[in-house]
């Protein structure tokens, strides 16, 4: 079954049309990969579906309710969850206050220590670092917290732009890992990335995007064994 | 000694009123230069509250609630359908409110300065020193109302969730944070402390006429620039600053023509050598 599926979506900047009638679908138990070069639109992609800049046009479906229009603060609570390119974690606060702000629209109060724990046994070096400003983690801690902070949403559907972005490869390794665990855990991920190979490896189903278009889509491996796919972006 | 007090003392009302200048630019991105006519709001709503039934009390809560209202409504009414408007355009509606309310004002109550007798303390004598009651309660009240304001900012969710807002706005959207109602939040905290430096200010000077917030909200937002714009306790520190060096420059013969001046050049003088202010940060452009 489709748990998000995006129809015709258009996106301009002022007159530059970013995004010219992209569709693509996530099915429930899914990790979907959304590849493509820097600036083929991605990030816009990722904003626009959840309406933190509007769409010129398209509909946006979550579970069968159209949230073309849905306010970008009530998806949180209805299980979309986004960690957003460069990570945007609270600079000021504290490593829990960040986790407990992802848990802001969670109604079960009780349960949201317990949640902590778990984001803290996922990654103990968050547990030493709870107390510390977020602001002074490394990268790769960074994209820990980020992460975490979505999941402490509980989310049905976890977004996720560049989550390797600026990392050691060690940190990259970690983060997939992390992804594939949380999948089988019961999470559907959407996944953005310029790293395609390894986005490609974890991935069911791959979209390719070019220039706001979507060019390619089809299984993981198959797009992995493109010849076109491996000159454009797995370096030949 | 008297004028060090003296100086705190001022010094808190403009902390008062820098913090709804900080909180709603580090919220709101935005300078809100109706803010110091709030102020006047307040000092007309003890007034007419004064007139009608004449308990202090029900003044001050009367102008509270005013104040918060009006901040509430001036904020949903002229800058919410501004929202990711060009900053120019922001700023000259400020501008616009802050004319309408003194028009209004001058309207309802006339141009001319009016007494308003709230309260009078009298005064006590410590050895030499004399000091007006009025004075210290002031500076107690509003130490008492900061270290409240920390306190909810620091250890409450909607604390925590304005910090965030202030820090990243798209990505306090993503986490389910209701972006405009923090806002909202802020222009009615921000104007409640407002109201209660109207009520300070009408202790120390109790007249008021349609202009009376202009130079405390001047003041008060140089007081916030010196302490680094968007900065709480930037807010407190630059207000406690500007009073206590407005005091003692107005207790020395030689300086005291020139106190205004000393003032504003020190704000030159802090933004040449730090141009955030004490307490500020650069901040990083985010969607
Ligand atoms: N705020 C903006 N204003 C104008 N153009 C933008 C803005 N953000 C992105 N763009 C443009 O839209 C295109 C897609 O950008 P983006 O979605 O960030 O790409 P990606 O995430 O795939 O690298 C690029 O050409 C970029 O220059
Ligand atoms: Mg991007």
């Amino acid at each position: 079954m489709a748990l998000l599926t995006v129809e015709d979506l258009q996106v301009r900047y002022g007159l530059i049309q970013a995004i010219r009638g992209v569709s693509f679908e996530v099915n429930e138990g899914e990790v979907v990969a959304l590849i493509g070069a820097n600036g083929a639109g991605k990030t816009t992609i990722m904003h626009s579906i959840c309406n933190l800049i509007p769409k010129a046009g398209g509909k946006v479906t979550f579970e069968g309710k159209d949230i073309t229009n849905t306010p970008a603060h009530n998806l949180i609570s209805m299980g979309m969850a986004q960690v957003p390119e460069g990570r945007r974690i609270f600079q000021e606060l504290t490593v829990a206050e960040n986790l407990r702000l992802g848990a802001y629209t969670r109604k079960d109060k009780g349960e949201i220590a317990a949640s902590l724990e778990e984001m803290y046994e996922r990654f103990p070096i968050l547990k030493e670092r709870s107390k510390q400003i977020a602001g002074t983690l490394s990268g790769g801690e960074q994209q820990m917290l980020a992460t975490t902070r979505a999941l402490m949403s509980r989310p049905k559907l976890l977004l996720m732009d560049e989550p390797s972005m600026g990392l050691s490869p060690l940190f990259v390794n970690i983060i997939f890992d992390m992804i594939k665990k949380v999948n089988e855990e019961g999470t559907t991920v959407l996944l953005v990335e310029q790293n395609a190979k390894k986005a490609l490896s974890i991935a069911d189903r791959g979209y390719v995007l070019e220039i706001g278009k979507m060019v390619k889509t089809g299984t993981g491996k198959e797009l992995l064994e493109d010849d076109s796919i491996r000159k454009a972006y797995l370096g030949g | 000694m008297s004028t060090l007090i003296d100086g705190l003392s001022l010094g808190s009302i403009y902390a008062l009123i820098a913090l709804g200048y900080t909180m709603v630019y580090g919220i709101a991105k935005m300078l809100n230069f109706a803010h110091g006519d709030i102020i006047m709001v307040g000092t007309y709503a003890v007034l007419t509250t004064m007139a009608l039934c004449g308990f202090p009390v029900v003044a001050i809560v009367a102008a509270v609630i005013v104040c918060t209202i009006l901040g509430v409504v001036v904020e949903k009414v002229a800058y919410k359908p501004l929202r990711g408007a060009s900053p120019l355009a922001v700023l000259i509606t400020a501008i616009g409110v802050s004319y309408l309310l003194q028009s209004i004002a001058q309207l309802i109550y006339g141009a001319k300065p009016q007494p308003v007798n709230l309260i009078n303390f009298g005064h006590v004598t410590f050895g030499s020193t004399t000091l007006n009651i009025s004075t210290l309660v002031t500076l107690c009240v509003a130490a008492v109302i900061m270290a409240g304001l920390t306190i909810f900012i620091k250890k409450t969710k909607t604390g925590r969730a304005m910090i965030a807002v202030s820090e990243d706005r798209g990505a306090a959207e993503l986490m389910g944070i209701p972006v405009n109602n923090v806002i909202t939040l802020t222009f009615g905290i921000g104007s409640a402390l407002a109201a209660a430096a109207s009520v300070f200010y009408l202790l120390q000077i109790p007249a008021t006429s349609p202009t009376v917030g202009s130079l405390p909200g001047i003041k008060a937002f140089t007081a916030a620039v010196i302490g680094g714009i968007g900065s709480i306790p930037g807010a407190m520190i630059g207000g406690i600053l500007l009073g206590v060096i407005e005091k003692v420059c107005m207790s020395i013969p030689a300086l005291n023509p020139y106190t205004t001046a000393i003032e504003f050049s020190l704000l030159i003088v802090i933004l040449l050598v730090k141009p955030t202010g004490l307490l500020g940060k650069k901040r990083r452009e985010k969607v």
